[in-house]
């Protein structure tokens, strides 16, 4: 065994601080902090009519027929029939309440076990229930239950029935979409090899994951109900008289509409209260319960990445420099967490220049590089501090209309992942135009006649034709020549490639690697080639940073750095990596995981992990100092070349 | 010595049969004609790229998924009977490790609920004994005991793979089947895996399959290597052989294009390097339309896999 | 193109087929003898043995089955015994009113429904997003019957702007604005619901589109971001929003029948509530079906729809 125990992961939430966090995010959201009170106000008084000190709600008197509300002895007046509104209000209230909620409870169950079993199983059985489901929502939904009604006559528990019955199919498709999804987990499979057959897989592995939806669902729904239970009363085919449920009230109330309105007026703000406290609070339940919001992740990211840092730092005159990065600072903030994503990066990239930035996952290159352009999602993202110069100009400082036109003109992006760069519904062609024509007015014919020369420079074959393709129908080597023919669309000064080949096969990667390679050749093209490979550092770029935990810590010439690591965690990463041709062989491992971005060590961010770290090193932030012309190093006790032959 | 696996003309296609039309659905042969062995200790590499078949060819291997044709044989066993309608026969003697770590955890449960179900639905294992096991196998991976309590997202991505991996060890298994372990995970963690990897199978006496598309890896690891295109084994040898010396031209183009530092860009091909049609496959090799050395032969027979010199064969018509 | 139409259109066959079958097993469901449910008041023993001829009630349920279906493929839906008219001659004369109401209706919600929820997302948090949403908050609560009852207190009682009720007025109606005044307030009512519940999607939907990774593209590209909105975004969002417009579609012809009670609204929704309330089964059957089935072939288009929009459809 050549590595001790990991260190403890850091602190994270167990089960009690997950409710916690449930909590807390209900009550932030006050919102449904106050549909939950009020619901339950609501609750409370119809639990409690039995209790308390109401008139008899059938008991007539023709005498006072009705009563305005505030009347003596009944507060809120009486109906057409001389009957006591508010204990008819209550006990309504009560029945309402009841059948919505047990309408859901029904639908709930039904819909989601057929879900269940339609998406585990699948095949047959899947198709048999779908269709049948799927055919039940054929109808415009309160058909169904008015025919259901008209069978079984009319009558609340029927009028209940049907309303759940309807209701099936939604929670039915619901569940099965989510049961398809866990049932092709890997957890699932996993299950099933440690022994479990399909009753224990179900039971353990799937309904636990799918009750926090099934519960989104209900509280979603149940205010629906209690809406389409009060609208069949209301229509006549649902409670029957005497019997009072809030829509029977309303519908009763509808004779005398004009001549005495507060007999609608009453029962139908009870609805509205009932309906808008449920949905309060099911809002309120889904954000809590629904891990995406929970993130705070469902925000739109502004046009440009908001700018907040305390000073302007003074422009330093480097006429040299394309683009010059500054103790460029990024933070996430994310509630009362501040992820610190970028911590003082300085880089400059000459014109024509390729500049490799390389690190782990999470050490903050993609962010460094989004910034450029204010490209970083914000919110959360935040430019701290720091700054950013094309051409001498300051990018942050720049209003958004002029940060636009250089986008995608002067400095244009290659991403990552090419089918979701894409948008996947214009085709290619047009996209590509559409990168001309934001620039320069010309026609579209002459747009679409550049993109086709542009998609042959990139060695699309049939360019032509393939213009008229959408994403989806080209391979992902394919799409990101298009990624590559959209950046070169305006013949830009720079491009920043983010990994463009990490998503790609090794033999399509070889291409475009050799086609990037070229197109810089041929045009005198700056690029900032962001990467976590050592070779295809080796093989693209002139000079090459290192970044770790959001720090250049060695940035030099490429081929120096590899032939000669100056940094411990340069030197120990490039062990780390297996290189084809060494044969069978036992790998040099780094102890330990990067810092978080949140928890970041006060000194050197790699004394955690490293076997020379002293005192000095976790004292305080250390420089990036240069011993050879062009080179950085941020490390106190740089690697001799000693250390080096110790692993060679 | 018998081998600890052995499979003979393995596939699967996926879709055909008639459809509601009496049309003739359309098929994808996704593994076809799979035949190896693998012997006991011994590390199997099986490298290609996206798409060629890697995880249909696994998920076969461990009985989550019925082959279309051919026989499955572990330890002397026929298996081929309960391929994916009884994992848990599978489970005893082989076991996955995922891609994913994260998603191959169940994320309701905690990690002690997730080791123990081999030991409880496999071997029947008493209380006591499991508490036992655990304990050793979690000693194993270099894993805390108290982490036992804790829930799935409470981890990193190479202590989560450890769990994935802790949990197939508690099957006591005699094959591994390692379908990319360490893709997920970023460098400086994936050597440590693999490190543990290699540590795990001399203590516990394990075979491995390795799956990936990192040849350096597979590489760095296997005593010998499968290399699959489209479906296929298209070349089998010793490891320090096959991307030093490849026979095939589809290993060949593998072994030019991954990144090397100190070799200049542009070995690889010219061309587009499309995969054909799947719903449409070639009558002949399936890399004749990427193939430098085609000829008329290739575009109209398939080669068949032959053994050029002992244990190295591959299945083309010019060899390199 | 034309090959998924067709494809489309065979395979609502079997669903309208599902339908009759779904009609047919709930109304098999009445208790009692069918021809004297059916004939309620009007059962004498001659109705009741020419009924049970007439639909095969003698027989069994799938041969009952075959020959309802039969009859209503040749056009003959029965008798509504209450009106005394054939069921389709009543429902065809009905259901103009209801298209004319559930269109507009639709057309309005579609509209206000996606504007709102572009807007509101492109200012998540604004002001613009705050007011949105507490109005679709109060929109999707509030019953749609209650809500045309306290508009008709206000807009026609109080205020005296619009009629009370009604398609036409009795006298010297019956041109377009008198038909547009009377609509307005049944077709605003019944859109409200569908608008917040458009609108509630078509924000979040919008939210999801716009964090991905083709929005920053544009962006990056220097798209400029009214076009990164309007075009980018929203036709990406468009794809969840659609379906949800051909859901919503049901939803309004549904809503339609409280609306129509509480506008007097002489559409098909309240000739089946009436129906039921007398009891007459075979208009109830009747109406059922041919709006139902409607409603497929609305939904048919809203794929045909999805289709041109989306190209990944099509395969
Ligand atoms: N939208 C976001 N919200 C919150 N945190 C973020 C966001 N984007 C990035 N981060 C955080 O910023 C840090 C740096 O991320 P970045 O994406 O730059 O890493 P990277 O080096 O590009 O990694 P990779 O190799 O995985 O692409 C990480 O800690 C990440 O968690
Ligand atoms: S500064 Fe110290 S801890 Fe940091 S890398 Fe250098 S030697 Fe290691
Ligand atoms: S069989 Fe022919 S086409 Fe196929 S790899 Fe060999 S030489 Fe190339
Ligand atoms: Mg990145």
């Amino acid at each position: 065994m050549t590595e001790t125990a990991l260190p403890a992961s850091p602190p994270k939430p167990s089960a009690a601080a997950r409710a916690g966090t449930f909590l807390r995010l209900f009550a932030r959201n006050r919102m449904a902090a106050f549909g939950g009170g009020l619901l339950a106000l609501i609750l409370l008084v119809a639990l409690a009519a039995p209790i308390l000190p109401l008139q008899d709600p059938f008991a007539q008197d023709t005498t006072q027929r009705f009563l305005r509300p505030f009347s003596e002895g009944h507060w809120l007046g009486t109906d057409h029939l001389g009957r006591d509104l508010l204990s008819r209000l209550i006990w309504g209230t009560q029945l309402s309440l009841l059948v919505g909620v047990s309408a859901t409870l029904l639908a709930a169950l039904a819909g989601s076990t057929l879900g269940v079993v339609a998406g585990f199983l699948g095949g047959r059985i899947d198709n048999v229930i779908m269709r049948s489901v799927d055919t039940v929502m054929a109808f415009p939904y309160i058909l169904l239950a008015l025919a259901i009604v008209a069978a079984l006559g009319p009558g609340l528990v029927n009028a209940l029935i049907a309303v759940a019955v309807v209701n099936i199919p939604f929670f039915a498709r619901n569940i099965r979409g989510v049961t398809v999804t866990l049932a092709n987990k890997e957890f699932v499979d996993a299950a099933r090899l440690s022994g479990m057959g399909d009753t224990r897989i179900i039971a353990s592995e799937i309904v636990p994951n799918i009750l926090p939806v099934i519960v989104i669902a209900m509280s979603t729904t149940v205010g629906w109900m209690i809406l389409e239970t009060a609208g069949l009363s209301f229509l006549g085919l649902g409670s029957q008289p005497p019997v009072p449920d809030l829509g029977s009230m309303l519908g009763e109330g509808r004779n005398a509409l004009i001549s005495h309105p507060h007999t609608s007026i009453i029962p139908g703000l009870m609805i509205f209260a009932i309906v808008i406290g449920v949905n309060l609070l099911g809002d309120g339940i889904r954000d809590a319960l629904d891990p995406r919001l929970r993130s705070g992740a469902l925000t739109r990211p502004l046009p440009a990445t908001l700018v907040d840092r305390a000073e302007t730092p003074a422009i330093a005159a480097k006429p040299d420099a394309l683009l010059s990065l500054e103790d460029l600072r990024v933070e996430f903030r994310l509630g009362r967490r501040t992820l610190k994503a970028v911590n003082g990066v300085s880089l400059d990239i000459a014109p024509g220049e390729c500049l490799g930035l390389i690190g782990e996952s999470g050490s903050g290159k993609s962010v460094t590089a989004l910034s450029v352009m204010g490209l970083v999602a914000s919110p959360p993202g935040v430019i701290a501090g720091g700054a950013l110069r094309f051409q001498g100009r300051d990018l942050l400082a720049m209003k958004p209309g002029e940060l636009r036109r250089l986008r995608g003109d002067k400095v244009a992006y290659i991403f990552q992942d090419p089918l979701a760069t894409l948008h996947p519904l214009y085709r290619i062609g047009e996209q590509i135009a559409e990168a001309i024509r934001v620039h320069h007015p010309v026609p579209q014919a002459e747009a679409m006649a550049r993109a086709v020369a542009l998609l042959k420079q990139v060695r699309i074959p049939n360019a032509k034709s393939r213009a008229g393709n959408y994403p989806h129908e080209l391979s992902g080597g394919m799409r990101q020549r298009v990624g590559i023919a959209m950046a070169l669309a305006n013949e830009p000064e720079l491009i920043i490639a983010d990994e463009p080949t990490t998503a790609l096969d090794v033999t399509v990667q070889a291409q475009i690697l050799k086609l990037l390679e070229d197109l810089r050749r041929e045009r005198g093209l700056a690029i900032l080639f962001i990467t976590h490979d050592f070779g295809v550092v080796a093989q693209l770029c002139d000079r090459v940073a290192v970044m770790y935990a959001g720090e250049i810590v060695e940035s030099g010439p490429a081929q120096a750095i590899l032939d000669a690591p100056a940094h411990p965690y340069t030197r120990r990463l490039i062990a780390c990596v297996p290189e084809l041709g060494g044969g069978r062989r036992t790998l040099a491992a780094i102890p330990g995981l990067p810092p978080g971005a949140d928890d970041l060590p006060q000194g050197c961010a790699f004394a955690p992990r490293c076997d020379k770290a002293q005192a000095a090193c976790r004292a305080g932030r250390v420089a990036l100092t240069g011993q050879e012309p062009g080179r950085g190093v941020r490390c106190l006790f740089p690697e001799t070349a000693e250390d080096r032959t110790e692993t060679a | 010595m018998t081998a600890a696996l052995k499979i003979e003309d393995l596939g699967k296609t996926f879709g055909g049969g008639r459809g509601l039309f009496d049309r003739q659905r359309p098929a994808v042969q996704a593994v076809a004609d799979a035949t190896l062995s693998v012997a006991r200790g011994e590390t199997l590499g099986v490298v290609g790229e996206s798409g060629c078949g890697k995880s249909t060819f696994a998920r076969m291997l461990v009985g989550l998924l019925p082959p279309t044709t051919g026989r499955i044989e572990i330890e002397g066993e026929n298996l081929g009977a309960q391929a994916g309608r009884d994992p848990a026969a599978f489970g005893r003697v082989i076991q996955y490790v995922f891609q994913d770590p994260i998603s191959s955890l169940n994320p309701r449960k905690t990690v002690e609920q997730i080791i123990e179900a081999p030991l409880k639905h496999l071997h029947a294992m008493p209380r006591e004994a499991r508490r036992k096991r655990i304990a050793e196998i979690f000693d194993a991976v270099n894993l805390r005991p108290e982490f036992l309590s804790r829930y799935p997202h409470e981890f990193s991505g190479g202590q989560a793979q450890r769990i994935g991996i802790a949990r197939a060890l508690a099957a006591s298994p005699r094959i591994l089947l390692l379908d990319e372990p360490v893709s997920a995970l970023d460098v400086s963690v994936q050597a440590q895996v693999l490190n543990l990897l290699a540590h795990l199978k001399a203590e516990f006496d394990l075979t491995y399959l390795f799956i990936s598309h990192d040849l350096a890896v597979v590489e760095a690891v296997s005593d010998r290597v499968a290399v699959m295109y489209f479906g296929r084994i298209v070349e089998l040898g010793r490891a320090e052989e096959i991307f030093q010396a490849p026979r095939h031209p589809y290993t060949a183009l593998l072994a030019r294009s991954a990144p090397v530092v100190g070799r200049p860009l542009g070995a690889g091909e010219d061309g587009s390097g499309e995969l054909p049609n799947p719903l449409d496959p070639p009558q002949g090799c399936a890399f004749a339309m990427r193939c430098p050395k085609a000829t008329e032969l290739c575009r109209t027979t398939r080669p068949d896999m032959q053994e050029l010199t002992p244990g190295h064969a591959t299945a083309c018509h010019h060899p390199l | 193109m034309n090959s998924y139409i067709l494809k489309r259109l065979l395979s609502a066959v079997p669903v309208l087929l599902g339908i009759t079958l779904v009609v047919f097993l709930i109304m098999s469901l009445i208790p009692g003898d069918p021809a004297t449910a059916i004939l309620g008041s009007y059962a004498t023993a001659e109705n009741v043995e020419r009924l049970n001829r007439q639909l095969g009630l003698d027989r069994s349920l799938p041969e009952q089955y075959v020959i309802w279906l039969t009859n209503m493929l040749q056009g003959d839906f029965g008798r509504s015994f209450s009106l005394n008219r054939p069921v389709l001659d009543e429902v065809l004369d009905r259901f103009g009113a209801t298209l004319i109401l559930a269109g507009v209706s639709l057309v309005l919600c579609s509209i206000f429904g996606v504007v709102a929820g572009v807007i509101s997302a492109a200012r998540q948090y604004g002001l613009a997003d705050k007011a949105i949403t507490f109005a679709v908050l109060i929109g999707i609560s509030i019953p749609s019957f209650f809500l045309g009852m306290m508009m008709i207190l206000l807009f026609a009682i109080q205020l005296r702007w619009l009629p009370v009720s009604g398609m036409y007025s009795i006298y010297g109606g019956g041109d377009l604005p008198d038909l547009l005044r009377h609509l307005a307030m049944p077709a605003l009512a019944l859109s409200v619901v569908a608008t917040g519940v458009i609108a509630r999607l078509s924000r979040s939907a919008m939210l999801e589109v716009l964090r991905q990774d083709f929005v920053r593209t544009a962006r990056a590209k220097g798209v400029p971001e009214r076009r990164v909105i309007w075009r980018h975004a929203l036709k990406a969002a468009m794809v969840s929003i659609i379906p949800v417009i051909g859901v919503q579609a049901g939803f309004v012809l549904s809503g339609a029948v409280y609306i129509e009670m509480v506008f007097q609204w002489p559409g098909v929704g309240r000739m089946l509530v009436e129906a039921i309330l007398r009891r007459d089964l075979l208009l109830v059957q009747g109406g059922v079906v041919i709006v139902a089935a409607c409603y497929v072939l609305f939904n048919l288009i809203v794929d045909v729809a999805q289709s041109l929009l989306d190209p990944r459809v099509k395969t």
